[in-house]
């Protein structure tokens, strides 16, 4: 087996009905993995960016960027080496956790708190998918009740 | 002009140039037969099955070049072509397939034969469309068309809701397309081209390994030229068949498979394959390890997604193989033809070691012989279709091919009951040919209803029945794997073919000896009419030699030599 690896792929499409189905039934048809994909419209153009994460051997991605690109929706399609990599999180405490240490956490991780009501507070963070992994890990132990990440957005430096 | 939805699917038609449909009517696409009732411009041919109606555009195109189009209706009109398309697909064969939709208001709603037909079409086709309002329309089917045939071919799904061919929109054909995600790369790379050059100059057995897409792009007369101005003995996959003649010196055969044992063992021996529009399929490499293990890979494709796909290529040439061999014809100087005498004496004798034949032993007639017969009788006058099974490889390896677009058969999908409506599709565009179908007592009862369209439209294919009553080739596998446990392969309980075929107003022979099946298949073609030759062939045959499925293609299990 050849090794597998993490890879993050920016799909450009041009943003029209069903285009998000094509890029997905091409994943699951062949076999190929999705970590994370966001997608959004890029402003003032006809086209949308996708990021998707994904993971195999050196082949498995070029395959991936190959048949990608064979979609006819699809403009461009780019294999990141070098790039800028940012996650998003909202975690839901109960109140009754400690609201100043977990901010002063999310600090450190480019969050804060965004929302505080009656029972739960909000918590965000915005940062390398990594790092999101290792808040995550960390405020455990103050009894998250909710977890939503974005999934990975990137740019190429 | 202000037309409706459905008559611009007519004008576009026209527009294309298209001279026969094939398709089923039906609720949702009745606005469109409704004009198809009032012109003159096309044939339209009714097929009896949906699944057929696609297998004839692909017939007819596959032998023409020309796209081929079909019609039929939503929900199970789409779901029975379906097989269609994906057939097309695998074969890369150029199709437009139109479908009619349940009305904008009620998709989504589980309406009377709505179906998410394009959810369906979306890993079956090169793409596909639901066309939401009929001003999209011309641009639509000219997309359609257009993507369809460029690049590397492939079948277009068109789905139409039955309130958009009732719109009246603007239609005006003569808009220029401009398709900026889509841009096929058909003109290789000059430094590559020479490149690959130089590695054939330095190698000392090179062999060509030609593929359908050769066909697909009509330069087997242009790798006619190059392999025989550089001497180097080739090799053709099952899609290629008819690329080179099948007297051509330097042709060894096919590989694979069911390749014979001179042009496998040639492919493990060589130290370049120079592959050309091939796409190293399964049943072409065997174990991928082992295939062409010491050798260098030239891979010309115009798919960029087959190049390093499976085998890795040393010397990787996007562009249509057309241009790309003309490209090398330019560079033959390089290129010492007198080097590869040992080479393809070399292969000679692996060809006398291990010929690719049969024995002529037993009561019933051999399989082969039928083929080859028909080569002799008809050769390059008849068009072969073929169906899936023993009798498919057998005519891949024993039929006489000529030319290009001679042989239309099913090879990456491999589905059983294409042959027949394909050949009426072969007939449609080239009557001036005979169109044969060899096929099997198996897969002729899959499409069998078409002999009412053939009888209908005056098709008059010839049906060859090799009939073994078995499931062959299934049946070939359970007695070499599973211990000859014929589970659900014997198909001992037949109907009367030659009442069956009569019964459509068709002709019908049971034949046992060669005489007789000499006189049936010289009254089939003076008849002229659609025709079942029922030959009752020797029950046990296997096709030989065999690749076993995974193992390396040296290791053929080969055809057991008789004393004589």
């Amino acid at each position: 087996m050849e090794a597998s690896e993490r890879r993050v792929i920016s799909v450009i499409v041009v943003n029209e009905a069903s285009v998000l189905s094509r890029i997905t039934d091409l994943f699951s048809g062949r076999g190929y993995n999705i970590t994370s994909l966001t997608v959004a419209p890029i402003p003032d153009s006809k086209y949308s960016r996708l990021t998707i994460v994904t993971s195999g051997s050196i082949r498995v991605i070029e395959q991936i960027t190959k048949q990608l690109h064979k979609l006819i929706p699809v403009l461009r399609v780019y294999e990141h080496a070098d790039l800028v990599e940012k996650e998003m999180a909202l975690i839901k405490f109960p109140i009754s956790e400690n609201i100043s240490d977990i901010a002063a956490l999310c600090a450190a991780y480019n969050g804060k708190i965004v929302n505080v009501g009656d029972n739960v507070f909000i918590a965000m963070v915005a940062d390398e998918p990594k790092r999101v992994d290792n808040f995550l890990k960390i405020i455990n132990k103050y009894n998250p009740k909710e977890i939503v990440r974005s999934g990975a957005v990137a740019l190429e430096r | 002009m202000q037309i409706s939805g459905a008559q611009m699917v007519i004008e576009a038609l026209i527009a294309e140039g298209v001279d026969t449909v094939f398709g089923y009517p039906g609720g949702a696409i009745m606005n469109v037969y409704d004009e198809i009732y009032k012109q003159t411009n096309f044939k339209h041919i009714l097929t009896r099955h949906e699944q057929a109606a696609v297998h004839a555009a692909e017939g007819y195109s596959k032998v023409s070049g020309k796209v081929g189009v079909a019609m039929i209706t939503s929900g199970p009109g789409f779901t029975n072509a379906v097989t269609g398309l994906a057939d097309a697909y695998m074969d890369s064969i150029p199709l437009v397939v139109i479908s009619g939709q349940v009305p904008m208001s009620l998709i989504g709603t589980d309406a009377f034969q709505e179906i998410d037909a394009v959810g369906i079409s979306r890993s079956c086709t090169k793409h596909n469309y639901l066309v939401t309002d009929a001003s999209d329309l011309p641009r639509v089917l000219k997309e359609a068309f257009y993507i369809a045939a460029s690049g590397r071919p492939g079948p277009v799904h068109v789905d139409i809701p039955k309130d958009v061919t009732a719109q009246i929109a603007e239609f005006d054909y003569s808009i220029e397309l401009n398709l900026e995600t889509y841009k096929p790369h058909v003109k290789g790379n000059p430094r590559q081209i020479k490149k690959a050059m130089e590695a054939i100059s330095k190698a000392k057995r090179p062999i060509f390994y030609l593929g359908g897409g050769i066909i697909n792009s009509n330069a087997a007369y242009e790798v006619r030229e190059l392999v025989h101005a550089t001497g180097i003995p080739a090799v053709e996959t099952f899609m290629a068949r008819g690329t080179l003649s099948h007297d051509d010196e330097l042709l060894i055969s096919m590989l694979g498979m069911h390749g014979s044992y001179a042009a496998n063992m040639a492919m493990s021996e060589t130290d370049l394959v120079i592959g050309l529009g091939a796409r190293f399929d399964d049943r072409v490499t065997g174990k991928l390890a082992e295939f062409a293990k010491n050798a260098g890979v030239i891979h010309v494709d115009i798919d960029p997604a087959s190049i390093s796909k499976l085998v890795n290529a040393d010397y990787p040439i996007v562009g249509d193989v057309k241009n790309v061999v003309k490209e090398m014809i330019e560079l033959l100087s390089m290129i010492n033809p007198t080097k590869y005498k040992a080479w393809r004496e070399t292969i000679r004798n692996f060809d006398e070691l291990h010929p690719l034949t049969y024995h002529e032993d037993s009561e019933r007639l051999k399989p082969q012989w039928v083929i080859q017969r028909v080569g002799e009788l008809l050769g390059d006058s008849a068009n072969i279709s073929t169906d899936v099974g023993q009798h498919q490889m057998w005519t891949a390896q024993f039929y006489p091919f000529t030319r290009p677009r001679q042989f239309i058969s099913s090879g990456g999908l491999g589905t059983m009951g294409f042959g027949f409506p394909a050949a009426m599709g072969v007939k449609a565009a080239c009557p001036e040919k005979i169109s044969i179908n060899f096929t099997g007592d198996g897969s002729i009862l899959m499409n069998c209803q078409e002999l009412m369209t053939a009888v209908e439209k005056k098709l008059p294919v010839i049906n060859i029945i090799l009939n073994n009553n078995f499931l062959g080739m299934v049946r070939q596998w359970q007695t070499l794997f599973y211990n000859k446990r014929h589970s659900e392969t014997d198909l001992s309980v037949q109907p009367d073919f030659v009442k069956l075929s009569e019964a459509f107003g068709g002709l019908g022979y049971r034949v046992n000896t060669k005489d007789e099946f000499d006189a049936a298949l010289k009254d089939a073609v003076e008849k002229n009419v659609v025709t079942f030759i029922e030959v009752i062939v020797e029950r046990l045959e296997n096709v030989m030699p065999m690749v076993p499925a995974g193992g390396s293609l040296f290791n053929m299990m080969l055809l057991e030599k008789k004393e004589k």
